[in-house]
């Protein structure tokens, strides 16, 4: 159980939380690990909170429980930090990744003494940069495969590539832009 | 050759069905076993079955739909959750007294009110004294197993009865885990062609299904329902054998897990067995004497296994996702302690009502629930053996 990284995402209904989880549980297998994503829902409906999680394990995971004590959170709407206990059980050793256009002094306040590490990226930015349309999981899904180290970029945009010519085989013009925001977003975190 | 894939268990249930290719598939949707028929109709779309797919406008219908359907003679089957099974209620029991072997891919999700959309155990646990074959999934490899294995029960000569293929709402249905699947051939094969001996549609031998039944001949019909009954727990094991032949994934009635010594244990059905085997490798590390009995078929109950695989046993803690209103427990614990009782088990019982309307069960709350047996064992009496865990005072 050492190896288990677990991660608790915040987003809104219909910015993707879930589909981004299922993405990096989607990557993560290709990996060769043991995975798994699943939504929580609240009331279904579109900007209501919504959490996602992620178990990621070198071994069979069993466990069918919500996740408690993330060694990593992810928020995709920052309007969440008033809203939400966002750090709840958040492991120090772990990190949190918030998606804003503001700074990390700006936003470290508002983390209720969260003592571990604070990644920021604005999602927004490189979405309309690359995409020229905001979805904010194609950036936060790479933005949290660097920050967890999971594994290496190299790895992870070969695997994203797959997985978008078979998502997107219908409509291939969008593999394009989702592998340039992947880019952008591994550099943009910080 | 399995392949390794990672899928939801809706996704593996439909894929299962995909590989099965049933003649008749009707289906109204409901959170959450909608995506069921959604990715199936998308095979029918791509041509990759060529199951008559009928979309109707209710539970009510879409029973009575894949009933007909079997009646004639096709292999059917429909899924849903819920207050869907609610609405199919009448028609569970006009399948199970005919002795129509179809199929139900049931997503286990709470019944209103107050209306919710997550799982318990209270649509199938009420619909337990129906006549179906009831088998309960842990994860989706076990939802996809057990619906690889469906047919090849409920069609066996020896049994001809329907069978739900249960598995918990959103925690397996909408969670993508790693899994197992066969080839298509492999369960093409196993599951092979069906071919009932009476069926509607055969002109050599016209026949009434479900006409009316006088006091006269009632009884004795409800009694042949349940000479069918009492040979699926065989057929359950012959299928499971086989299964293991080429799946390499072994099942029985039930899964003891770290039994052979334990002094405490659980009895429970579910994905939160999952949660409890974590539980017990914990304890067991400490040296506790701990384990598991997750029930795979509920319907019929294996009552003398059940007590046989407890007889050891200190005390045990029998966990229900659904209320029973008896004021003392749920069905499982019902049926449980009742089978404990005459194999004359001297096991201390207690009885949980768990998990109602998607309540998190974690690896601590099922520690708990051990701790609580430890201190029974101790005190040498139960207690107050109707108890709730996981409840907010």
């Amino acid at each position: 159980m050492s190896n288990l990284t677990e991660i608790r995402w915040h987003g809104r209904g219909g910015q993707g939380a879930k589909t981004a989880a299922l993405l990096l549980a989607d990557v993560a297998f290709q990996t060769g690990k043991y995975v798994q994503g699943f939504p929580e829902y609240g009331p279904e409906r579109m900007g209501a909170p919504i959490t996602a999680y992620n178990r990621i394990s070198d071994t069979v995971i069993r466990a069918h429980s919500n996740i408690y004590d993330p060694e990593y959170v992810v928020v995709v709407d920052e309007s969440l930090l008033e809203a939400v206990d966002v750090t709840a059980g958040l492991k120090k050793e772990g990190a949190i990744l918030i998606n804003t256009a503001r700074s990390k002094e700006e936003i470290i306040p508002h983390l209720k003494g969260y003592e571990g590490k604070v990644y920021i990226i604005d999602a927004h930015k490189v979405s309309m940069a690359t995409m020229g349309k905001y979805f904010p999981n194609t950036p936060l899904l790479a933005a949290i495969v660097k920050v967890t180290g999971l594994m290496d970029e190299e790895t992870f945009l070969r695997e994203m590539r797959a997985s978008f010519s078979h998502k997107f085989a219908s409509k291939p013009e969008v593999i394009d832009g989702n592998m340039a925001a992947l880019e952008m977003a591994l550099k943009e975190v910080r | 050759m399995a392949k390794r894939d990672r899928l939801s268990g809706n996704e593996a249930v439909a894929i299962a069905l995909r590989q099965i290719n049933p003649d008749v598939f009707p289906a109204f949707p409901i959170t959450p076993s909608t995506e069921i028929p959604q990715y199936f109709a998308s095979f029918v779309a791509n041509g990759q079955v060529d199951t008559e797919f009928i979309p109707v406008e209710s539970e009510h219908s879409s029973m009575s739909a894949a009933i007909g359907a079997s009646a004639a003679g096709a292999r059917s089957l429909t899924a849903t959750s819920s207050c869907g099974l609610a609405y199919m209620w009448e028609e569970l029991y006009i399948a199970a007294s005919n002795r129509l072997p179809l199929a139900l891919a049931l997503v286990n999700r709470a019944l209103s009110g107050p209306i919710n959309i997550n799982c318990d155990h209270s649509d199938s646990m009420g619909a337990r004294d129906s006549g179906w074959i009831q088998m309960y999934a842990e994860n989706n490899q076990e939802a996809y197993d057990n619906m690889v294995q469906a047919y090849r029960i409920s069609e066996h000569k020896d049994v001809r009865l329907p069978i739900m293929i249960c598995q918990d709402g959103f925690i397996t249905s909408h969670a993508v885990e790693n899994i197992e699947l066969l080839e298509d051939e492999e369960v093409k094969k196993f599951v092979g062609e069906y071919s009932p001996e009476n069926y509607l549609l055969n002109p050599e031998c016209p026949m009434a299904v479900g006409p009316y039944s006088i006091t006269d001949y009632y009884m004795e019909a409800k009694r042949n329902q349940a000479e069918g009954m009492k040979h699926v727990s065989q057929v359950v094991l012959d299928v499971a054998k086989e299964y293991a032949g080429i799946s390499g994934r072994a099942y029985g009635l039930f899964e003891e897990y770290r039994m052979e010594d334990a002094e405490r244990a659980v009895v429970m059905i579910g994905s939160a067995a999952g949660t409890t085997k974590d539980a017990i490798d914990r304890l067991r590390e400490k040296g506790e004497k701990v384990g598991l009995i997750k029930i795979r078929l509920y319907r019929p109950f294996p009552a003398s296994e059940i007590a046989e695989a407890l007889k050891n046993v200190k005390a045990v803690a029998i966990m229900d996702r659904a209320e029973g209103y008896t004021n003392h427990g749920g069905p499982l614990g019902a049926d449980v302690m009742s089978a404990l009782y005459r194999a004359r088990g001297n096991a201390l019982a207690v009885n949980y009502i768990y998990g109602l309307g998607g309540r998190d069960v974690r690896v601590e709350d099922m520690e708990g629930v051990f701790e609580a047996l430890k201190q029974i064992i101790e005190e040498g009496g139960a207690g107050e053996a109707y108890r709730y865990l996981g409840l907010r005072e």
